[in-house]
């Protein structure tokens, strides 16, 4: 074994070449896991068929349907038909490539289904020193248990279908470190967008991130899943954290998780998974926890963020930055607490989780959400959606008036028909606020699950501090 | 893929920074299974109106933007999903350049996988470009080169992307060529 200090990157990616990279050609980088959805796999198996080839390593794949899929309940078990055509024809292509090509998949009515990256971590799939892939770029929620999981293309699924691995030029290292508590109010969300904030949306291009430090120690898995998750908000591929008690309690007999002797060995390989100390990265930051806010963004970029009761920037001069306010309906200057909020959505794979549902359900039970304002909470899988109702979460939420869906990615996206209208203010825990991301003219505002529920509350932005 | 070694073309400039790939081709319009046709969906909430109209306004509708087959767009081209609808859409319509000073990892790679060059320039280069809508351009891959009839800049082209480029190499014949390594690789590690 090689002497030198190496990161957390650097171990699992070393694990894993075939052959190493050369000034002339990429590394032949070897992938554990590969799951896909419906939306970018089609055409990575038609290419497996036009150029008569298999899947090479079926049982290391896995199959979802999230992105298009309805999320209400009778379209989903009442034998109502899928709404959009077009995404029951996808459905029903991933079905019949799944099937020819020997790969496992949870179906629509399957009591394990979910969005990808909710449900690789909850099955025990995602592992500590994996690497993991998906035609979805918020693969990087995987790297929260100390996987190298990053999102590619379809191209590159089919690559990985047919051959089990990828061509990946070495990305450089960025260790982002985190001190300090997170006050009352204040969640991973929040730290999440405060670093993008702070590094903007290509900052961590080229880059893998590794999130340390004492308060991404003290983080639980799903806050944890929520930072890994928007780093490619932040430019970078992938976000990891070093694997430890917390990781390996949340795995522990997981269905798909190792048991027995294999978990002894398993351990004693993650236990060897964490940066060496004196590792060097190519870029470093600090962040002090202690002094966030809640944050929401205002813009149509996620860099676009503020502390909740802040005022809305002035860039005189720059026009990006008028047409983004513009498409807002915001002026500089503008505080944004107290604007009218129109929808509410608690969900998708970056607050989707039992922990996101319980912190809205904190500010909502005994509340109802203020007239006029519809409110979607979408649980980011079914296992997701059956813990909360055994704790009666769907209870707070349906008597506050909010609705309560099946899982899937619903509103972060808009492709299964959950839209936001034109010019409506959405307050969304998801991970984009691009421009028409949830529905065409639609203006997202992104905060935390408890930002959210403040809002829907109120029917304005709120300070979810001010109603704790 | 076709090799392709030097592209010549006028540009279309989109003055807009941080373009998403939302925006290049919007979510409703990825429910095909196939990879054909997204040129006509290309920038939809930009380029048409709300009756489905072609705004007159937007840059790539004006009358000098049409058959330019080199794109200049604001500062950091491509983030957001992984969607290859993107570089689908953008070929599709005819583009086979992307100029940006900065390029999203994941829509870089993509766009390489589909013959279309993501051009990286410093920030004056930009700048002229943006400045210069309409502008005679060339790009040569052979030496990473974008030409101006005001100057020329380098640009970073990994050698084996330049190698695909130029000689319309797929990636899957490349590693499926590396069949005995990966095989080699499963039995050190276990796979079986
Ligand atoms: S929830 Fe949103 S971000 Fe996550 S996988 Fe689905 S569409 Fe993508």
């Amino acid at each position: 074994m090689s002497t030198i200090a190496q990161t957390l990157f650097e171990k699992v990616w070393r694990a894993h070449e075939v052959t190493p990279e050369t000034a002339d050609t990429p590394a032949v980088l070897y992938i554990d896991l590969h799951l896909i959805h419906e939306v970018t796999s089609p055409q990575a198996f038609t290419v497996l068929r036009q150029r008569a080839l298999k899947v090479r390593r079926p049982q290391l794949t896995f199959a979802t349907m999230d992105h298009s899929t309805p999320t209400r309940t009778e379209q989903v078990f009442g034998g109502a038909p899928i709404a959009i055509e077009a995404a029951a024809r996808q459905v029903r292509e991933l079905e019949v490539n799944c099937a020819a090509f020997g790969v496992e998949l949870l179906d629509l009515r399957n009591d394990r289904r979910g969005i990808v990256h909710i449900i690789g971590p909850e099955l025990g799939l995602t592992q500590p020193g994996k690497t993991v892939v998906c035609g979805d770029s918020h693969t990087s929620t995987h790297g929260a248990l100390g996987a190298l999981a990053f999102g590619i293309g379809t191209t590159e699924v089919g690559h990985v279908l047919a051959t089990q691995c990828l061509l990946q030029r070495k990305p450089r290292t960025f260790a982002i470190n985190v001190k300090g508590q997170l006050p009352a109010g204040v969640s991973a969300k929040d730290l999440i967008l405060a670093i993008i904030g702070r590094i903007g949306v290509s900052g961590g291009t080229g880059h893998v991130i590794e999130y340390r430090g004492e308060t991404i120690r003290a983080l639980d898995m799903d806050g944890r899943m929520t930072v890994c998750n928007m780093s490619i908000e932040a430019g970078a591929r992938a976000g990891m954290i070093a694997p430890d008690e917390t990781t390996f309690a949340y795995l522990s007999g997981r269905p798909r998780a190792p048991r027995g002797e294999d978990w002894e060995r398993a351990l004693e390989r993650w236990r060897a998974l964490p940066t060496d100390p004196g590792a060097r990265f190519d870029q470093e930051i600090d962040i002090d926890a202690s002094t966030l806010e809640p944050m929401v963004t205002y813009g149509t970029n996620p860099g676009m963020v503020i502390p909740i009761g802040g005022a809305i920037p002035e860039r005189p001069g720059d026009p990006v930055f008028e047409k983004s306010l513009a498409y807002m309906g915001f002026s500089p200057g503008q505080p944004i607490k107290e604007h009218p909020v129109n929808v509410v959505f608690v969900g998708s794979c970056t607050n989707g989780r039992l922990s996101d549902l319980r912190l809205a359900a904190s500010l909502l039970r005994g509340r109802k959400v203020a007239s006029g304002v519809q409110m979607l909470v979408v649980p980011g899988s079914q296992q997701v959606k059956r813990e909360a109702e055994a704790e009666g979460l769907d209870r707070v939420f349906l008597e506050a008036g909010a609705e309560w869906r099946e899982s899937g990615c619903s509103m972060c996206l808009g492709m299964n028909g959950d839209l936001v209208a034109k010019g409506h203010y959405a307050v969304s825990t998801s991970n984009r606020n691009f421009e028409g991301r949830q529905g065409v003219g639609a203006r997202t505002l992104l905060a935390s699950p408890l930002t959210a529920a403040a809002c829907a509350v109120r029917g304005r932005v709120t300070d979810p501090r001010e109603l704790m | 893929m076709e090799p392709i070694r030097t592209l010549r073309s006028r540009t279309a400039v989109l003055p807009v920074s941080d373009v998403d790939t939302d925006q290049i081709i919007p979510a409703r319009f990825l429910t095909t299974t196939t990879r054909e046709g997204l040129g006509q969906h290309l920038f939809a909430d930009w380029r048409y109106g709300p009756d489905g109209t072609p705004r007159p306004d937007f840059a790539l509708n004006r009358p000098a933007a049409e058959g330019c087959a080199i794109l200049v767009a604001g500062n950091n081209f491509g983030c957001g999903s992984s969607r290859e609808h993107a570089p689908w859409a953008l070929t599709d319509y005819g583009f086979r350049a992307v100029v940006s000073t900065q390029i999203a990892d994941i829509f870089r790679s993509n766009s390489l996988k589909n013959g279309l060059v993501p051009v990286i320039v410093d920030p004056a280069t930009h700048r002229w470009l943006l400045e210069h809508p309409g502008a005679e351009v060339s790009i040569d891959l052979e030496t990473a080169t974008l030409r101006h009839p005001a100057g020329e800049a380098h640009f970073p082209l990994e050698p084996f992307a330049r190698y695909c480029l130029i000689n319309g190499v797929d990636e899957l014949g490349f590693l499926l060529g590396r069949e005995a390594e990966i095989t080699a690789y499963e039995a050190r590690v276990g796979i079986r």
